[in-house]
């Protein structure tokens, strides 16, 4: 009964998939706002990305509320997980049965944690030139954490440091935000700063800065979520 | 076959992919399985996006020394699925997230991650 339920729901589902993904038409030229988007990106704003110019200055507000849902998550997981400080205390107790990881693991994590940090800065700061961007760099900052608490499982993470960080990144975030509604068009109009020479590493105005807050507020939040796992 | 829009293969492959989470959320009792089955569907849905953007013959959105600005508008792939995914991932991330946690206090309760224990709130 309950398998024929679920075959009937999931054959429904594909025959509604299917006749979409039959009858889609590609498209042959891009819709008027993408085509907007891909002109105007390069010359108002000076980046080669175009879509890290919609994502930090054309939808730039969006982006902040999006940054503000992952804190929310980091202090929701708290809420749900616990209190991280006692529970810290409580667990060697009762896990004492912990081996800890081997030299070579702690030292390949000890050799990798630079390099990949290095990664990471590498993706945030070319966010406007080339694929990559705040987001992405803050997710392998956080890989890079995920890394240290694998190969060593008593590290502690600094929730402090952690916390004051990703909130000033947070206050400097909306700051430039303000900031391009005084000097330029609009909340985080990143056209405050001057563009510079197209595909310069200091170009296309105020988004390098804007990526480097987003990457630190990302990856800060995103290391408190890997941590409050760790139970 | 080989004149099979691209875009329409991509699509079916995200759909397939969403077909096998929602099996999966259907067929199985264990919390975790539960939740691999979203993020089957969460991914199965960015694909989808992604291939909707896609124009005959473009190319990534970035204007570099293979595409020069001028030809860009007609070569380059819709940007704004593109973007919207970034999102979506993240959300998606955070989502799972939570269902994590959440599960981590559901086998705390009743040490188990079957769903079929769980019957307070069953209607």
């Amino acid at each position: 009964m309950r398998r024929a339920f679920n075959t009937l729901v999931v054959a429904l589902f594909a025959l509604l998939f299917a006749s979409i993904a039959v009858t889609y038409t590609e498209q042959q030229t891009l819709p008027q706002l993408a085509a907007g988007y891909v002109k105007l990106i390069p010359e108002e704003l000076g980046a080669p990305n175009v879509i890290t110019g919609i994502l930090l200055t054309y939808r730039g507000f969006d982006t902040l509320g999006e940054v503000a849902v992952l804190f929310m998550v980091a202090a929701g997981l708290g809420l749900v997980l616990g209190d991280s400080t006692r529970r810290r205390d409580a667990v060697p107790a009762e896990s004492g049965a912990i081996v800890p990881s081997t030299e070579l693991v702690r030292n390949g994590a000890a050799i990798l944690f630079p390099l990949i940090s290095i990664f990471a800065a590498y993706i945030i700061m070319n966010g406007h030139l080339s694929a990559g961007g705040g987001f992405q760099g803050g997710a392998i900052i956080a890989s890079s954490v995920m890394l240290l608490l694998l190969a060593n499982p008593e590290y502690l993470v600094d929730h402090d440091f952690l916390g004051v960080t990703e909130s000033l990144a947070g206050v400097l975030y909306v700051l430039t935000g303000i900031a391009g509604l005084i000097f330029a068009g609009g909340f985080l109009d990143s056209r405050m700063l001057p563009l510079g020479q197209f595909g310069a590493f200091f170009s296309a105005g105020a988004i390098p800065i804007i990526s480097v807050l987003l990457g630190i507020k990302v990856g800060c939040e995103l290391s408190v979520i890997i941590d409050r796992f760790r139970g | 076959m080989s004149n099979l829009p691209i875009s329409n293969i991509v699509l079916a492959t995200g759909f397939i992919l969403v077909l096998i989470g929602l099996w999966g959320i259907l067929t199985h009792r264990n919390i975790l399985r539960i939740i691999i089955g979203f993020s089957l569907i969460d991914t199965g849905i960015h694909i989808v996006i992604v291939s909707i953007g896609y124009v005959t013959n473009g190319t990534a959105p970035i204007i570099d020394r293979a595409l020069s600005p001028s030809e860009a508008p007609s070569r380059a792939v819709d940007p704004i699925p593109s973007a919207l995914v970034v999102t979506a991932i993240v959300i998606g991330m955070a989502v799972t997230a939570i269902m994590l946690a959440y599960a981590i206090r559901l086998y705390k309760s009743k040490k188990t991650l079957s769903i079929d224990a769980f019957t307070e709130s069953k209607w």
